[in-house]
């Protein structure tokens, strides 16, 4: 029993790092209509840029990731302006491959920069803090990770401040408006291009928290290739265009492949995740949430 | 009397096929205009192209509206000098509320407590969409969504108002309803141009149509004028008369 919570609380955990990296792609998928496969190093290259400020300019941990956030929004931004809305005119399949080129030109940047061997990012957490919890469950004492309550008390308020954006806000429907059919969008008077910029900023913004939840642990120009994979599963998972889904999705993942790292095997963790998906798509190829509306005529 | 919206020689271009061969059309401000032709004909062109949606069109010719240049600038300048456009096929916001979609209507608008207020009268013309207030748009029916496209169109206070084909799909009953709305709403003050192939309904309900062939205006005039004339009742109302009735009966008999 007491294995068992505690493997799920891991689970929950990192599901956190991979409901966030689900919801940045799954943010631009549903606007832009790619997968954006370099999500993961759009959270890599703040990251790093964190590290940069207090390693070397000595700023306070908060100071850097107020930095870091704008870091991250302007870098949304500028792969919007200056590759992807010049790009416009090219198929599907080119944007994706130019995702990947943005991908290996943020690691091949980050690792010149900052060298291939693991850092560790000055978190005001470690990940051997914890907090005890006694007689939680009648008789059972628990551990809970305070890095792991850490990362998935952040997630879930970042999750929080989402779902409020876009039920509440004009220029949260108003993105929902242009992902659902961006000419009538524009005939609304909305800019739907300042949107498409906004979509790249927020999703830029989301991985970057996740990028440095997970630098608090590892700190290496690979750190984010493992959640980038989860989160990408997480959101086929929940049928690519369903934000709910996608968290769903993240932590059947996280909790799944920790328990089958606690009980079967170490080694095959990764690939639970994958193991997941094949199924999934062969039974429900849309995805387990994904809603599909016919259009009435 | 002056034209709150005219186009001057227009021309435009789907890539390399040409829609719109010089069309001039002029549109009397507190009028309604049916603008009428069969499929084809370029209907949806002109909406499109007044509202700036079609990229790089048009590629000759004036659209001015109150006096001002507004070919080549882009959808949402457009929008917030007062044109309001009801899409062909509805166009709602299937994934969003009928009050979202409503709230999109009026993106436009800087004053809150103003869209608040438009918000019963919109419901007043519409007592459903108030019925359905929290539903996805695209559970509507299409009568429904129909009422919502034009609901979200009036919501911005628009000066004119584009509707193209309105009475597409729906049954006879509802086309009389929403053309009954049209009129009330043209009564508040909004100019209105109609495009249309039910040239019946919307001769009836306009002051002045054209009648578009192959991208190009042919007869024009005064609605009550086109009703009376001959190549209009035989070709877009089906009504034949003298001779040509009995040569529809000849052909029948055969
Ligand atoms: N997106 C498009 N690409 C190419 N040709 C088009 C497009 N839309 C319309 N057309 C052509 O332009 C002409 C006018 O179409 P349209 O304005 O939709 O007519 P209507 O609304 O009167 O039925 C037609 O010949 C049609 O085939
Ligand atoms: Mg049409």
């Amino acid at each position: 029993m007491f294995d068992f919570v505690q493997m799920l609380v891991s689970g929950i955990a990192s599901g956190s790092a991979y409901a966030l990296m689900g919801l940045a792609m799954v943010i631009i998928y549903k606007t832009s209509k790619i997968p954006n496969f370099a999500q993961g190093e759009m959270a890599l290259a703040p990251s790093f840029f964190a590290y940069m400020l207090i390693d070397s300019y000595h700023l306070p941990f908060y100071i850097a990731c107020i930095l870091t956030f704008g870091f991250s929004v302007f870098l949304g931004c500028m792969i919007e302006i200056i590759v992807l809305r010049k790009a416009q005119k090219s198929n599907v399949l080119g944007m994706i491959i130019i995702t990947i080129g943005l991908e290996m030109i943020l690691l091949g940047f980050v690792s010149w920069k900052f060298g291939a061997e693991p850092k560790s990012m000055p978190f005001p957490i470690s990940p051997y803090d914890s907090i005890p919890m006694k007689d939680l469950i009648k008789g059972t004492d628990l551990i809970i990770g305070t890095l792991e309550l850490f990362t998935f008390t952040i997630a879930l308020i970042l999750m929080i401040i989402i779902f409020l954006f876009f039920k509440f806000t004009k220029f949260g429907i108003a993105m929902k408006a242009t992902q659902q059919n961006q000419v009538i969008a524009r005939a609304m008077g909305i800019n739907t291009r300042r949107i498409q910029m906004m979509t790249w900023a927020i999703s830029s913004f989301v991985g970057c928290i996740a990028g440095l939840l997970v630098s608090s642990i590892t700190l290496h120009p690979y750190m984010m290739w493992d959640p980038m994979l989860k989160g990408f599963s997480a959101a086929v998972l929940g049928g690519m265009a369903s934000l709910p889904g996608s968290i769903i999705g993240a932590y059947i993942i996280g909790i799944l492949e920790s328990l089958f790292g606690g009980y079967i095997s170490i080694e095959f963790k990764s690939v639970v995740s994958l193991m997941i998906i094949v199924v999934v798509l062969c039974i429900k190829p849309s995805g387990l949430f994904a809603r599909h509306y016919i259009k009435k005529v | 009397m002056s034209a709150i919206i005219e186009l001057k020689d227009v021309v435009t271009f789907y890539d390399l096929i040409i829609a719109l061969r010089s069309i001039s059309i002029s549109i009397e401000q507190g009028s309604i205009t049916a603008i009428l032709g069969n499929n084809g004909a370029g209907k949806s062109t002109i909406l499109k192209t007044i509202m700036g949606l079609i990229s790089r069109q048009p590629s000759k010719g004036d659209i001015n509206f109150l006096g001002g240049k507004i070919a080549g600038i882009p959808t949402e300048q457009i929008v917030r000098l007062g044109i309001s456009y009801v899409p062909e096929g509805r166009e709602v916001f299937s994934e969003l509320t009928v009050k979202e979609n409503l709230l999109m209507g009026a993106y436009t608008r800087k004053d809150k407590k103003g869209v608040k207020k438009d918000f019963p009268w919109i419901y007043n013309y519409f007592p459903i969409l108030k019925e359905k207030e929290n539903q996805w748009a695209g559970t509507l029916s299409g009568g429904q969504q129909q009422m919502l496209a034009i609901g979200r169109a009036l919501i911005s206070r628009p000066k004119l108002l584009l509707l193209d084909e309105p009475s597409l799909g729906l049954s006879p009953l509802l086309v009389k309803e929403i053309f009954n709305i049209i009129k009330a709403i043209n009564k508040e003050g909004v100019t209105i141009v109609l495009m249309e192939q039910n040239a019946k309904m919307a001769l009836t309900i306009s002051d002045y149509a054209y009648i578009l062939e192959n991208g190009r205006v042919g007869i024009k005039g005064p609605s009550v004028e086109l009703l009376e004339k001959k190549e209009v009742r035989e070709l877009y109302l089906g009504i034949y008369s003298g001779s040509s009735r009995n040569r529809y009966q000849n052909i029948k008999k055969k």
